[in-house]
């Protein structure tokens, strides 16, 4: 209840101010306090019962109130406890808030903050792939800090642990292809050819890039965690003091690794992959044997040496995107979790890219 | 008179716009334990990451022995480096490796050592940290201090000249941590060596420091520098005397609920 004559108003609380008790609308009290003309406030706690957080609130409110109208705030018969925690509580102003921005709306709009943010990625990119550039050469020269047993790791790691994913996705995408085909050249009465559309579907194209993707998901991914994992925990630092290139000691054997393995997990899942529409065929009538010629016709190595070219490429570019997240990643969990996704983000983008770049040039050269 | 061990001068330290300090020159001579202290934020880990080469310092320069580590090129920082000894906050172990393996990686960088040489070494560097006969466990086994203390074995690996410690009792128990310390003396009587350590952990700063500089967040440079004992009773900045005594004012109070 608030009363007031000239020299003081007189709040004075009472009953319960707990959760769910009647307490007064805190607003409309604040509208009023906010309308005080007398120089003075004194709040009353004699006649109060329970109290918690909410009165506190409602005290703390009211003091600010008053500094801000200049009113001198003063209290009376308010518990022990409670005053006490009000003197916590305003024993430090309140701070004003850091100076945000203060131009208008109009004025904070950057038209070129997207391409800025696109030339400093770029930036980075290229300065990461001149930095593995040399650290390349000075592998070659003999005299990089990259350790052989790092390497075979990671050949482990983006290998032969691969293999369960990659026959499963392998021999699928090949009954797919084989499906897909077969209904069409069911049409014409041309099923046998399901045979070739697998083998060169396989070889130039989907072997290799359904291998990147799972790849880019499974060991780009793991690149960036590691690497920003590594970031946080200032294991990277402590490699850098040590005198020891990042480069050459993370990096590159990871690098290397997934190189390698990716044309041997290709040839594996292009196997795969035909065996797979093999399957399908199968169920369509073609014998084992019809296919096996069939698809011996349309076999070359052509076909196989794009995909083993676009395999290394692939490799090189999953690599390249999980190092390059990792390495550039932030201190902090949620840091890490961004260079994962980013990760995988880029290196799809990166794979598509250089897919459908590979595939205009082999056109126009007629391979 | 022989040169100082390390010399800062000028140094300036900024991320981007944001000047974190300035204008900082101290010198750490050869066998100190120096101690980098202030309040929380002031930017003594940056101070440290500039020290290490880290981060590139907005202006001034760092001598090491007389000579310039930032105008070095990336070898000679590199041959300044293989004679530090580095302890990291979190430690900084690889977690992918062993104590053990962990402590050999600068052996087998730098060193011709046999293999059978470098185990023995490796042994004796754990065992004057407590920790022989762990040489198989991984970072992620073994407790927080034992990790630090994995660390400085790690440090001390090629007998370091200097040796850098951020933060070396933070999140440690008081024995542990008074055990670190002593640790820590008995190092660098028995080497030599120089230590930097950034902490502040008073009983640490006033058990072993013979030097120190105090980082002030307010005015963003160095406000005191000396003996921290006779900062603490003879300083002529108030905020140096408040800090060493633990005593806090109401400037304190207003600054760490502003973080808060």
């Amino acid at each position: 209840m608030l009363t007031e004559d000239r020299d003081r108003a007189v709040l004075t609380l009472s009953g319960d101010w707990v959760q769910g008790s009647n307490y007064p609308d805190l607003r409309l009290l604040h509208d009023e306090l906010a309308c005080l003309a007398s120089p003075q406030l004194l709040v009353d706690g004699s006649a109060l019962g329970e109290w918690d957080s909410v009165l506190m609130a409602f005290l703390l409110q009211s003091y600010n109130q008053c500094r801000e109208n200049n009113t001198e705030f003063h209290s009376h018969g308010l518990p022990p406890t409670v005053q006490h925690l009000l003197t916590v509580a305003t024993a430090v102003p309140p701070q004003p808030p850091p100076a945000g921005d203060q131009r208008p709306w109009y004025n904070r709009i950057e038209v070129g903050a997207g391409i800025r943010e696109m030339a400093k990625l770029t930036r980075d990119s290229l300065g990461f792939i001149g930095e593995l550039s040399i650290a390349l050469w000075r592998l070659l020269l003999g005299k990089a800090n990259t350790r052989f047993s790092d390497f075979r790791g990671f050949c482990y790691d983006a290998g032969p642990d691969a293999f369960a994913i990659i026959t499963l996705t392998s021999v699928l995408v090949g009954m797919i292809l084989a499906y897909l085909g077969a209904v069409q050249l069911r049409q014409f009465g041309a099923e046998i050819y399901v045979a070739d559309l697998v083998v060169i579907g396989t070889l130039r194209e989907m072997g290799v890039l359904m291998t990147a993707v799972v790849m880019a998901g499974r060991t780009g991914a793991a690149y960036a965690a590691q690497l920003g994992t590594m970031q946080t925990n200032e294991e990277i630092d402590a490699i850098v003091t040590m005198g020891i290139s990042p480069m050459e000691f993370l990096v590159l054997p990871r690098m290397l690794a997934l190189v390698v393995m990716m044309p041997l997990l290709t040839v594996y899942a292009n196997l795969l992959g035909i065996i797979g529409g093999g399957i399908v065929a199968g169920g369509m009538g073609i014998t084992p044997l019809m296919y096996i010629n069939e698809g011996q016709n349309a076999l070359s190595l052509v076909h196989l040496n794009v995909g083993l070219l676009k395999s290394v490429v692939y490799g090189l570019l999953i690599a390249v995107a999980g190092c390059r997240a990792g390495m550039n990643s932030g201190r902090s969990s949620a840091a890490v979790g961004q260079a994962a996704t980013s990760a995988v983000v880029t290196a799809i983008v990166y794979l598509i890219i250089a897919d459908a770049g590979i595939n205009i040039i082999f056109q126009q050269v007629g391979i | 008179m022989t040169r100082p061990h390390i010399e800062v001068r000028d140094l300036t330290m900024a991320y981007g716009d944001r000047v974190i300090q300035r204008d900082l020159g101290f010198d750490i001579n050869r066998g100190d334990i120096f101690v980098i202290m202030g309040g929380s934020g002031c930017g003594k880990s940056t101070l440290l990451k500039h020290l290490l080469g880290l981060v590139e310092p907005a202006a001034g320069d760092i001598l090491y022995n007389g000579r310039s580590f930032v105008n070095a090129d990336d070898a000679q920082r590199d041959a300044m480096r293989r004679s530090w000894g580095i302890t990291y906050q979190s430690g900084g172990l690889f977690s992918a490796m062993t104590l053990a393996e962990n402590v050999e990686l600068p052996l087998q960088l730098y060193t011709r050592y046999s293999a059978a040489d470098r185990a023995g070494i490796i042994a004796y560097k754990l065992a004057l940290v407590g920790l022989d006969g762990y040489q198989s466990f991984y970072p992620s086994e073994i407790s927080g201090g034992m990790r630090k203390r994995a660390a400085l074995a790690r440090a001390i690996a090629l007998d370091p000249d200097i040796l850098f410690f951020d933060e070396p009792s933070a999140g440690l128990d008081p024995i542990s941590s008074r055990l670190l310390d002593d640790l820590i003396v008995q190092l660098q009587e028995s080497t030599g060596a120089t230590v930097v350590m950034v902490t502040h952990e008073l009983p640490s700063i006033f058990g072993i420091a013979t030097n120190s500089v105090y980082l002030d967040a307010a005015s963003r440079t160095m406000i005191a520098y000396g003996d921290p004992r006779e900062l603490r009773d003879h300083s002529d900045q108030a905020v140096v005397r408040q800090f060493l005594a633990r005593q806090a004012s109401a400037g304190d109070a207003a600054a760490s609920k502003e973080k808060a």
